[in-house]
């Protein structure tokens, strides 16, 4: 059955889904109803919501939890972020599954709270200190924030890691049909965390390896644990992709945008398509340079000053032209913007064609 | 292990006839494994208060039969290492989050003993904000505080504890309360605030006092086996190697300095813990997320409406208060359960608490792109700020609800037809203001056809629970109908600039 739901809403019905128990936050416009969903739906469950004191506490709380064996999770937006990421950089140095959503707004500082996707390298680059990565993953639609947060929860335990559901203001604030099933869930057995029973006492839950081939020998774990994930994980979606000559990529509510564009520009016969990554981390190089392989340009759009398209630039690796365009601030672009110079491009690109066929080659 | 420890595990053991006295309890390992090197001895330096107060805990878990239910959570700081040597379930924190993390293990494992031991830095500068408030939760753990008067694993720097006057790698000169402040005074502190049921501060000093400092471990403990509440222990406690002294000097300093400047009491003890606990209702995960069979049969539409469009998108705007963003959410739940796609995206924030407010609706028979919505099929403009700022991106040939009786005089004509109703007044007359939206729906739903009057009431059924509310709904969204049936259809002459007044 299909409920009208929003998005941040969906985000705990699917972590209840998942099995999570456990919320630890901290309220932030516009990921706070996340938390008051969170407050209200998870001890009717018999789970444990807490309001921390801080971000920086519910991180730590996550950690605690997490070590304790719970599915857990917390979520915020960019400010809140920028406090935790001390404590998720701990996370995926003691290899503690949880999950952690950020809606994004604007920055930096306190910027404003309308959308923007320029937490991209904070959450998918690492952003605390250290060599890890997150498990990053981007929704476009109510129904996603719920089931990709249900999937972060499997991969977060899968690796061991934390994985980031990265959502924006709008994604989180939009009301959109959801369609959930109820199956039980069941969280993995976790041998390794200290649940204060004799056959966990003898475990430790620690991210400090004091000898440098320790810390070596424990890093070269998490890089065989992060090439697993590439080799597994990375999620994308394709539309109209087929026999385009500018390929358009971005994800979460740009790529909305975007698909509203293809369309407009199919409908005047300009050939057009969508990459749209689900997953930020790992990212979906292989697809999309086959999807750009036939493509003449490609042409990235972000909520943000150009951070995705950094990751774009090295999986083509000068294969194929990539374009940026970008609105920051909490603008949004709408589908005629990003349709207009979509436009633009192709004629400039036509035009050189010809003039390329003019000019004889000597 | 290595030959080396197993040498001095033999030199550990007591010669034939001779009993062992100063037993090692069993809640410590035999042997350190986890150390990288001396197996068989702490990392700590010769007279160092650590080991003492490692001694006394272990003890006091031994004694009270706790070992193999334990958790220690570890801080940053000379105890960064306390996992080497308690034979129980460890976790090492962030610094000073000690308190944070025990806090969710505690709710993870509410049966299990929850152990957060911290020194100055961690808990009294860095730690400051997660120890007063699990203090202040009355989190069901024992919290150990060891304070030196110093940063002991980093060098010597000032610690909030050290006393004024006293020198430090980072007051040379020493402390001076007008550059540095005061000495935090911890255990005074967390006992103004009502939730704790134990703070006690103890100092390693002499005998008697580490006697002393034995009870209040095994309290604080006790007091967690039985379920009594926040427990906290500061521990004054030498740090020769710092200080710069022999062992029993700086043994001797606890008591000359320490102690005058941190008095030893007991600042709270109480045996219950009091505080009132209501529990939340229980409710299956299926009624919880509203996927039960119950919520299917309330939102079932008998009747597939032949919507005339592939898209259609409406706007609504106008101050926050007047329903706007409610508006926007029946219409989008209509949609829903006539089969549409649909999306409802609002603005949002705080202007949204006095300013004003719009949101857009998109109702489709396909996947819906861009929920965001340049120039809409209709806009419905429940004030006249809304009118002006977002009446030209209507699609020429579209609609605009304006809710008064006519348009502001200077206001300059757009391309769609223009609906003036006054649906405040209308709803004014039902009783109440806040059917305004419900008059402007009906006005909608009988012009545009976009959606069928019959799913409006289904869904304000489903919304709406008090009778009398419904009922003036009801009619609200007939009054909004008949408007337009008897004013704009019927009574009203379309005029040559394509307004009806």
């Amino acid at each position: 059955m299909r409920q009208l739901c929003k998005g941040n809403v969906a985000i705990v019905k699917g972590a209840i889904l998942a099995g999570c128990r456990s919320f630890y936050g901290y309220p932030i416009t516009p990921a706070s109803e996340i938390t008051e969903a969170a407050a209200l739906y998870i001890p009717q469950v018999g789970g444990t919501f807490l309001q921390a004191e801080s971000e920086v506490a519910a991180i730590n709380m996550v950690y605690g939890a997490a070590a304790a064996g719970a599915r857990v999770m917390t979520a915020s937006s960019g400010p809140g972020l920028s406090l935790m990421q001390e404590g998720i950089s701990y996370i995926a140095g003691a290899e503690l599954p949880c999950v952690i959503v950020d809606v994004v707004r604007g920055g930096p500082g306190l910027g404003n709270i309308a959308p923007e996707q320029s937490d991209y390298f904070a959450m998918v680059k690492g952003g605390g200190h250290g060599n890890y990565h997150n498990l990053v993953l981007a929704p476009a639609s109510v129904q996603e924030m719920a089931d990709l947060t249900t999937l972060a929860f499997e991969l977060a335990d899968k690796y061991r890691n934390p994985a980031i559901v990265l959502a924006d203001g709008f994604i989180g604030q939009m009301m959109e049909p959801l369609e959930l099933e109820y199956r039980e869930s069941a969280p993995p057995e976790k041998p390794w965390a200290v649940k204060g029973t004799p056959e966990t006492q003898k475990n430790l839950i620690s991210s400090i390896y004091l000898e440098p081939d320790d810390l070596e020998d424990h890093q070269r774990k998490l890089e065989a644990k992060y090439k697993r994930a590439q080799q597994t994980e990375p999620r994308w979606e394709l539309y109209d992709t087929g026999d385009a000559d500018i390929l358009l990529v971005g994800y979460g509510i740009t790529s909305r945008i975007l698909r509203s564009a293809v369309e407009a520009a199919r409908s005047q016969g300009q050939r057009v398509g969508l990459f749209r990554p689900i997953t930020l981390w790992p990212f979906p190089s292989e697809a999309l340079v086959k999807a750009a392989s036939t493509v003449r340009e490609v042409l990235v759009v972000e909520l943000s000053n150009g951070q995705m398209v950094e990751d774009v630039r090295l999986a083509l690796n000068g294969k194929v032209p990539v374009e940026f365009y970008g609105r920051t601030g909490g603008n949004v672009p709408s589908v005629e913007e990003i349709h207009a110079d979509v436009l633009a491009r192709m004629s400039v690109m036509f035009e050189r064609e010809m003039l390329g066929r003019m000019m004889p080659v000597q | 292990m290595s030959q080396d420890s197993k040498a001095m595990v033999k030199e550990a053991e007591a010669p034939a006839g001779y009993e062992t006295v100063h037993a090692k309890s069993p809640v410590f390992y035999d042997i350190y494994e986890r150390k990288a090197e001396l197996k068989n001895q702490t990392h700590y330096c010769p007279g160092c208060g650590h080991g003492v107060a490692h001694k006394l805990i272990a003890e006091a878990i031994e004694d009270l039969g706790l070992q193999n239910r334990t958790i220690f959570v570890s801080p940053v700081g000379c105890s960064v290492f306390a996992y080497y040597y308690f034979d129980v379930g460890n976790v090492q924190a962030a610094h000073g989050r000690a308190p944070a993390c025990a806090t969710a293990i505690k709710r993870t494992c509410p049966e299990k003993i929850v152990i957060s031991y911290q020194g100055d830095g961690d808990l009294a500068a860095i730690g400051t904000a997660e120890i007063v408030h699990a203090a202040n939760r009355g989190e069901k753990i024992a919290v150990f505080f060891v304070n030196n008067a110093i940063y002991g694993m980093t060098g010597g720097q000032m610690a909030p504890t050290t006393l004024v006057g006293q020198k430090s790698t980072t007051s040379p000169w020493g402390r001076r309360p007008v550059n540095e402040g005061y000495p935090l005074h911890m255990a005074e502190l967390l006992s103004t605030l009502e939730a704790p049921a134990y703070v006690e501060r103890v100092a390693l000093c002499d005998n008697k006092n580490i006697m002393k400092a034995r009870r209040a471990i095994r309290r604080a403990l006790e007091n967690q086996r039985d379920g009594v509440g926040f427990s906290f222990v500061e521990i004054l406690s030498p740090c020769p190697t710092i200080w710069g002294k022999e062992p029993v000097d700086a043994r001797r300093w606890v008591l000359e300095k320490l102690v005058p400047a941190f008095p030893l009491n007991v600042f709270r003890d109480r045996k219950l813990d009091t505080s009132p606990s209501t529990m939340p209702p229980q409710r299956t995960v299926t009624d919880v997320l509203e996927i039960s069979a119950k919520d299917e049969s309330a939102q079932r539409v008998a009747v597939q409406h032949p919507h005339h469009f592939r898209e259609y998108t409406i706007k609504v705007a106008g101050f926050g208060g007047q329903g706007v963003l409610l508006l926007g959410q029946l219409l989008t739940e209509m949609g829903m359960r006539e089969g549409l796609e649909v999306s409802w995206l609002p603005s949002y924030g705080p202007e949204m608490r006095s300013g004003s407010a719009h949101c857009h609706v998109c109702l489709s028979k396909e996947r819906i792109g861009s929920p965001l919505i340049s120039h809409p099929d209709v806009l419905i403009a429940m004030n006249e700020i809304s009118l002006r700022k977002f009446a030209s991106q209507v699609v020429p040939g579209g609609v605009i609800l304006y809710n008064r009786e006519r348009l502001p005089a200077d206001f300059a004509l757009p391309q769609a037809r223009v609906i003036c109703i006054p649906a405040s007044e209308i709803a004014d007359k039902l009783g109440s203001t806040k059917v305004t939206n419900i008059v402007l729906m009906g006005a909608l739903l009988e012009e545009t056809e976009c959606l069928l009057p019959d799913t409006a009431m289904s869904v304000l059924e489903t919304k709406i629970k008090k009778l009398d509310l419904l009922e003036i709904d009801r009619q609200a969204l007939a009054a909004g109908r008949n408007f337009i049936d008897s004013h704009v259809r019927v009574g009203a002459v379309s005029q040559p600039d394509g307004f009806a007044y």
